[in-house]
């Protein structure tokens, strides 16, 4: 079909096999050379210092295969992979997709990073120590707590290890059996529940007023007693609002004798603009993989400071870094700590990454980086919601929002059974990113939140929401097109029925062995 | 290829018609006849047709099994859809019998999903015939439906019946109630809890299938979790009057104990008291007595109180303390009360509905709850 975006984009298309799938018996990328006999001599027995129960009786199933076959492999799927650095990425709103420079890379990877060992004197790290020591500072001046850790690796992570210290200030008072309560609210990110709920929390979920998006004031004062451990809350929501009401929620929480925790994974729109510690927040914390532009890992290696006040920093994980006006130390002594909720300090280029992107952007920078997220976002926000079938719940109080927002596809799947499901598949056959749609639970239908951060500009963000127009009026004329897209795409429809099926499910090569064959 | 799904259909003719003649639901012979004379057309047929209409794009996808003439050929018929046509009726004179031959007769056939066009009164007649055994949909097509068991349009019906034959979404099991029509007449409401349906229901108010168990909890397993948390923290001094409903009877399940699943039963020390009590037999029992009240609200409309469960009156409410009226629901269920609505209280007096709004809260789950609004 002939598409109006005139970019006229293809995926590569491998179908490629699993690796497993590729073996041919035999085959090996390389053939290590025997030992020659005066090495054997001198090395001697080097089997035996491992003990007996850990030595494998068979050799590890790897799939045998060439070093070219393996290295042709991986370029195929990479080439079938779609990211930051390959097109419009304005789509998925909470995450910060933003362009993340290449000179922080070359940073991060300079040996002089990738060479150094956790267990090194600290005489002999003292810069990248520095480096920790000062990005905790302006970690500290961006957010008005007192003192960060770099421990967490993501997100749900550092909202654990929030929920630690909360854990360990009631316990501390004596309190801990009275308050086993964690408030939150249902626009924020889930793990603000899940989190403190791992942490043995009880959890009381606030639902939004239906015409502000936000909880009641009255809710909150309803849900607070002398059970009341913590307030746990995400703030700006995803939803793209800043909940005004913060500093009376956090009136009412420590009233009532808890700590208030604010998530601020995402703080791309407050940089330079709001400090939630001098709204009177106790902890928070950032993601550097948003806010900080540092790539996300994917699971892997992302990381997520947390933020507290001075009266919990004796709560912190261990070690912290210090300076004692002449050298850099790690400091061990902290009576009361929640002890390490991660090994050594944290994911220590990403600390590189975020200091280096503060270095060149400047206090000024972080400043104007939030209001061109914000720009960018009520710039889009304005386009999209002249398309036909878009509609933005809590608009009447909300018609601005803040570095994202959650839309909603209702009156399009209502009139034309085309819903977000739909729109994603058809959307990445142009060449873009495809819609984050929300958190659980879905409380608006059909939902979707595009987040352009400062990264777009304004050729991307008009060609975005053409591309969106363009589906709109597929929806709207010949919606079965739209049914059977991709068309352009390395792959085509998922059955994703088997990912909720523990029975079908496999992570693993031998589990999908077991399961499947 | 997979053999083609099975997709039964039952229109009740004269579901709808006092409707817009002013007559509160068309129970009884003399009402429709009342109704017919009023000009009352079939609501009903052009309802189902609007499903109908939504599905005829993808007829390759299922057989339509269907009653003769107004009980559903004519409108497939209307739609080019080619039905297989069973059992026999007398035209122009169809009655409840004929909904529930209809249902039977299909669940025989083992459709995979009954769409029906009518209000409570089908709902109840499909209800009796088939319980929870086939998967059933309403098309709302009545003048009452308090029932939790039918799609929000006729547009929906179809779109989610499309989904529920794609295996697209899930079922769980919904309210079948009804009111007594004189009584709603008269102008007052009183509401019973006739039995269940199973129902698929829009997955779009959770993730779909996208990060595994967890997101895709089922109904049944989310009551389990719920009952699991009442059940450990029972105390032996209270007695405990158990509301109807399917998230309530779990918790007697997990108990190990038998309940009545449309009656209101009395635990102690975990077991059962007394089943199926009215008010004047639960203020006699609860007399001087510690107590605890658990219900659960009507999926879909979010009554706590005055809907199905009139036996906990203000008086019993009253005497057992707003303190102690403990409330459970599954997110599931809340969600189909819709964020941001807030539950309802209607017991007849006015000062106890008072007392019962204002913020509350719900357990959802273990350890977790939620703080609703109620209001009267």
């Amino acid at each position: 079909m002939k598409d109006k975006d005139v970019t006229n984009y293809h995926a590569v298309r491998w179908r490629e096999p699993i690796i497993y799938e590729l073996e041919r018996k035999g085959r090996r990328g390389f053939m290590v050379p025997t030992v020659e006999a005066e090495v054997k001599a001198r090395a001697g027995d080097v089997v035996s210092s491992i003990p007996k129960k850990m030595r494998r009786k068979a050799p590890p199933e790897l799939p045998q295969l060439s070093e070219p076959e393996v290295v042709r492999h991986f370029i195929h799927l990479s080439q079938q992979t779609f990211g930051v650095d390959s097109g419009i990425n304005v789509g998925v709103g909470t995450c910060t997709m933003k362009y993340n420079p290449k000179i922080n890379e070359a940073l991060a990877r300079s040996p002089r990073i990738t060479e150094l060992h956790p267990l090194q004197d600290e005489e002999t790290v003292q810069g990248i120590l520095e480096i920790m020591y000062k990005l905790q500072g302006w970690l500290c001046e961006i957010s008005g707590m007192d003192k960060f850790s770099f421990q967490p690796r993501g997100g749900a992570h550092a909202v654990f290890a929030n929920a630690c210290i909360i854990r360990a200030y009631h316990n501390l008072n004596g309190e801990l059996d009275d308050r086993d309560e964690i408030i939150t609210t249902v626009v924020s990110h889930p793990c603000n529940a899940a989190a403190p709920a791992a942490a043995g929390f009880k959890i009381v979920t606030l639902y939004p007023n239906g015409e502000t998006g936000c909880p009641d004031i009255e809710a909150v004062k309803a849900a607070v007693s002398k059970h009341t451990a913590g307030m746990m809350i995400t703030d700006p929501y995803d939803t793209g609002i800043f909940d005004s009401n913060i500093t009376e929620y956090i009136k009412i929480v420590h009233e009532a004798g808890g700590l208030v925790a604010i998530d601020q994974a995402n703080a791309n729109c407050i940089l330079g603009r709001v400090k939630i510690g001098d709204l009177g927040a106790d902890l928070c914390h950032f993601n550097l993989h948003k806010s900080f532009s540092t790539p996300h890992g994917s699971c892997g290696p992302g990381g997520a400071p947390i933020g507290v006040k001075e009266e919990l920093a004796k709560f912190l994980p261990v070690p912290t870094v210090e300076f004692d006006g002449t050298k850099y130390y790690l400091d061990y002594d902290k009576t009361h700590s929640i002890g390490k909720v991660a090994e050594f300090h944290g994911v220590v280029p990403n600390v590189v990454r975020a200091y280096a992107w503060i270095m060149t952007m400047g206090a000024q920078g972080l400043k104007e980086t939030s209001e061109v997220a914000v720009m960018n976002n009520n710039y889009l926000l304005k386009k999209l919601l002249e398309i036909r079938g878009v509609s933005l719940p809590w608009g009447k109080h909300h018609p601005f929002r803040m570095q994202d927002v959650r839309l909603s596809l209702e009156k399009q799947k209502e009139e034309t059974g085309i819903g977000i499901d739909e729109v994603n598949r058809r959307i990445v056959d142009f060449g873009v990113q495809r819609c984050f749609t929300s958190h659980e639970p879905w409380i608006i239908p059909e939902p979707f939140t595009p987040e352009p951060s400062e990264t777009a500009s304004k050729q991307d963000l008009d060609r975005f929401a053409g591309i969106f127009r363009q589906i709109s009026t597929e929806a709207y004329t010949d919606p079965e097109t739209l049914k059977k897209a991709p068309h352009n795409c390395a792959i085509s429809k998922v059955d994703l029925t088997p990912s909720s099926d523990p029975k079908k499910w496999a992570m693993t090569w031998r589990a999908y062995l077991k399961k499947h064959r | 290829m997979a053999p083609k799904k099975k997709l039964g259909l039952i229109i009740n003719p004269i579901a709808g018609l006092g409707g817009r003649v002013g007559l509160k639901g068309t129970d009884g012979e003399a009402i429709i006849k009342r109704a017919v004379e009023l000009g009352a057309t079939a609501i009903s047929s052009l309802r189902a047709l609007e499903t109908l209409q939504t599905l005829a794009n993808a007829k390759d996808e299922f057989e339509l099994v269907t009653y003769p003439h107004e009980m559903g050929k004519n409108v497939a018929k209307k739609c080019d859809l080619d039905p297989v046509v069973i059992g026999s009726i007398a035209r122009g004179k169809t009655t409840a019998t004929d909904t529930k031959n209809a249902a039977r007769d299909m669940a025989n056939l083992r459709v995979d999903l009954i769409l029906f066009a009518g209000g409570d009164g089908t709902a109840r007649d499909i209800c009796e015939a088939i319980g929870v055994k086939v998967p059933a949909l309403g098309i709302p097509a009545g003048v009452k439906m308090h029932s939790a068991v039918f799609a929000v349009s006729p547009r929906k019906a179809g779109e989610l019946a499309r989904s529920f034959l794609h295996g697209e979404a899930p079922l769980r099991e919904a309210e079948v109630m009804d009111i007594d029509e004189d009584a709603f007449r008269r102008n007052r409401v009183s509401a019973r809890l006739y039995g269940y349906l199973r129902v698929p229901y829009e997955a779009s108010l959770v993730q779909p299938m996208k990060s595994g168990s967890l997101s895709t909890m089922d109904e049944k397993s989310s009551q389990e979790i719920i009952a699991e948390y009442i059940a450990e923290r029972m105390d032996d001094e209270y007695y405990y009057i158990l509301g109807p409903g399917t998230t309530i009877k779990a918790i007697a399940d997990k108990l190990g104990i038998k309940k009545t699943l449309l009656g209101v039963d009395v635990v102690k020390r975990r077991r059962i008291v007394a089943m199926d009590l009215n008010e004047e037999q639960l203020l006699r029992l609860i007399e001087n007595k510690k107590a605890k009240i658990v219900v659960s609200p009507i999926g879909g409309q979010g009554f706590i109180f005055g809907r199905g469960n009139q036996q906990i009156s203000p008086q019993v409410i009253r005497r057992i303390g707003i303190d102690n009226v403990v409330i459970v629901a599954t997110e599931n269920k809340l969600h189909s009360i819709g964020t941001g609505r807030p539950l309802l209280v209607d017991t007849g007096d006015d000062e106890v509905d008072r007392l019962l709004s204002g913020y509350r809260r719900v357990i959802t789950g273990y350890n977790e709850e939620v703080v609703v609004k109620v209001t009267a």
